[in-house]
């Protein structure tokens, strides 16, 4: 009987050895990730607590790498990371701070601050107690073959299945662009500006003139 | 050699990645530092100078004095600047010009990490390195620093788009988004590189990288003449030194990935007797140290761009460049019998 059972059992202890690696790195991006999302809403210095989501986002990121979603975890890091973060930063760190001034509101604010926490954890304690979480309703995902492409797998869903919603979230996109832009431009008719184009096409004829002069001495040798 | 062989197999896998990792890095440091002295060197030729020539021969250990020079100066931390993140900025900046290069391959089996999606991690990577300068520049406490940072952000963001325009073209060309199929869609011989079917993406990605870098003519980051030297000004000893080895080592980054995504990585431009006699290591690092040549003689060449003529630069004519490329790709690959040109 133990004899028998010895062979699924080890294999079950090497499987449980190499889980354990795995384990390590996602306790370390989860307590990283949590521990820089508590700091985001802590740090008194917004332009430290803008670089706290940078590092939330990249921990997040990682913590998709173990899940075999390279592409998503790749472009979280391009869009959020290298994009957008870096544009919050660039309006954050103009804003000149006054912590003093911002402490002297706390007090004001915070019976609403607090109304709105209560009634957002109660939503979420609802949600989570409806019985649709939880790991019997979230399937253990399946470890992919290593020539598996999760680019190509997303791209065959999107530009077949959900071409349509893909689309039309496109064209939502493009609408708030235009929208954006359409507000910020101003035409101010007094401004003098350059245009490369002309520059770049003036010959020498446009600018130059070569006069031929009469000297008024002659030379004599 | 077997026994040693053994011995590496034998070897916790942590320690076979420590060596790896060492294997690349060690040797990427030597050539940043001769990349500096060649630097000096090819620009002082360029300007009829000789250039550093007093320490070794030839001026052949200026690099180490350097080194040794700014590590033992004392680093000053500004009386109001922000402690932890003026530290933390220059390993911001150096962090992701070294982690990118996990992934490059050197030949067809010579790479680190063979990863599925390793043009995006590239991409994603060197996206990551300007938080460097703009930390440095909010954390310095000091006006011209502040500029500096301000000018990176804009510069780089504007410039990644068509960067990554750029690299959508390589991708639809290959097929791939894994930098050794990238290389191995060229194979064939220099006709079959994607520098000639992608010559304006080759042009944009080329430039892009210069600006993507802060160097000559896109310094605006620094510039000297103007914010004295931009976000790095309050920097001394080490920290200096850090973003020193960030800038030259994302340069050398930027030559070896435009050597793999258009000018064939390993591949010998021939397929015929004295071009395959020598082994594809030397093709990459040979056409490596081409495009980094290239740097140099830029920064020797240009005067510097003003402002707004490089974000029109960026905005106006290489987006749209890149753009109408991508559409050329699509319809040539399907509807035209060059099909196979373009991958």
């Amino acid at each position: 009987m133990r004899a028998q059972s010895r062979g699924p059992a080890k294999r079950m202890l090497s499987t449980a050895k190499t889980m354990t690696f795995l384990q390590l790195i996602f306790y370390i991006f989860a307590t990283v990730l949590v521990g820089a999302s508590l700091m985001v809403i802590t740090v008194r210095n917004p332009v430290r607590a803008a670089l706290f989501l940078v590092l939330a986002f990249f921990s997040a990121a990682c913590l998709w790498l173990t899940l075999e979603a390279e592409f998503l975890a790749i472009t979280l890091v391009l869009v959020y990371v290298g994009a957008v973060m870096v544009l919050f930063l660039f309006v954050i760190m103009m804003l000149d701070v006054n912590i003093a001034q911002m402490r002297a509101g706390f007090a004001r604010y915070l019976p609403l601050g607090l109304i709105v926490a209560v009634v957002m954890a109660g939503e979420l304690t609802l949600v989570m107690l409806s019985g649709e979480f939880g790991l019997d309703h979230a399937p253990r995902p399946v470890g992919q073959a290593a020539d598996y492409s999760n680019t190509r797998a997303l791209g065959e869903v999107i530009y077949t299945d959900y071409v349509f919603a893909f689309e039309l979230a496109a064209l939502i996109l493009l609408v708030a662009i235009i929208a954006a832009i359409s507000l910020t431009l101003r035409r101010r008719p007094q401004t003098r500006t350059q245009s490369p184009q002309k520059q770049v096409r003036v010959r020498k004829q446009d600018r130059l003139r070569v006069v031929q002069m009469p000297t008024s001495q002659q030379d004599k040798p | 050699m077997t026994w040693l062989l053994a011995f590496w197999a034998e070897l916790p896998l942590i320690v076979q990645l420590g060596v790896k990792i060492f294997a690349i890095i060690g040797p990427l440091m030597v050539a940043v530092a001769y990349y500096t002295l060649a630097e000096r060197k090819v620009i002082g030729y360029m300007h009829v100078r000789i250039g550093p020539n007093r320490v070794g021969p030839r001026g052949l250990l200026q690099p180490i004095a350097d080194a040794v020079k700014l590590m033992f100066k004392e680093m000053i931390v500004p009386t109001n600047a922000d402690r932890y993140l003026f530290i933390i900025a220059p390993i911001l900046a150096l962090a992701p010009a070294l982690g990118a290069w996990a992934v490059v391959p050197f030949t067809d089996t010579l790479v680190l990490a063979d990863i599925n999606a390793s043009l995006l991690y590239v991409l994603a990577l060197t996206s990551m390195g300007v938080y460097g300068v703009v930390v440095a520049g909010w954390a310095s406490n000091s006006k011209y620093a502040f500029l500096g940072a301000m000018r990176s952000a804009a510069q780089i963001v504007s410039y990644e788009i068509a960067m990554g325009f750029a690299l959508v073209g390589v991708l639809m060309a290959a097929g791939s988004l894994n930098l050794r199929e990238i290389v191995l869609a060229q194979s064939g011989g220099i006709h079959q590189w994607f520098f000639i079917p992608l010559f304006p993406l080759f042009l944009v990605y080329l430039i892009s990288g210069v600006a993507e870098t802060n160097r000559s003519p896109f310094d605006v980051a620094e510039g000297e003449s103007e914010i004295v030297a931009g976000f790095h000004v309050e920097y001394s000893g080490m920290g200096f030194a850090v973003f020193f080895l960030a800038e030259y080592a994302n340069m050398l980054l930027i030559s070896a990935l435009t050597v793999l995504m258009f000018l064939g990585g390993w591949h010998a431009p021939a397929q015929i007797p004295p071009f395959v006699w020598v082994p594809g290591l030397f093709w990459f690092f040979g056409k490596l140290a081409v495009v980094a040549f290239l740097f140099l003689w830029f920064r020797a060449t240009f005067p510097r761009y003003r402002y707004d003529q490089i974000m029109r630069l960026g905005w106006k004519v290489f987006i749209p460049v890149t753009l109408v490329w991508i559409t050329v790709i699509g319809v040539a690959k399907f509807f035209t019998p060059f099909g196979h040109w373009f991958g």
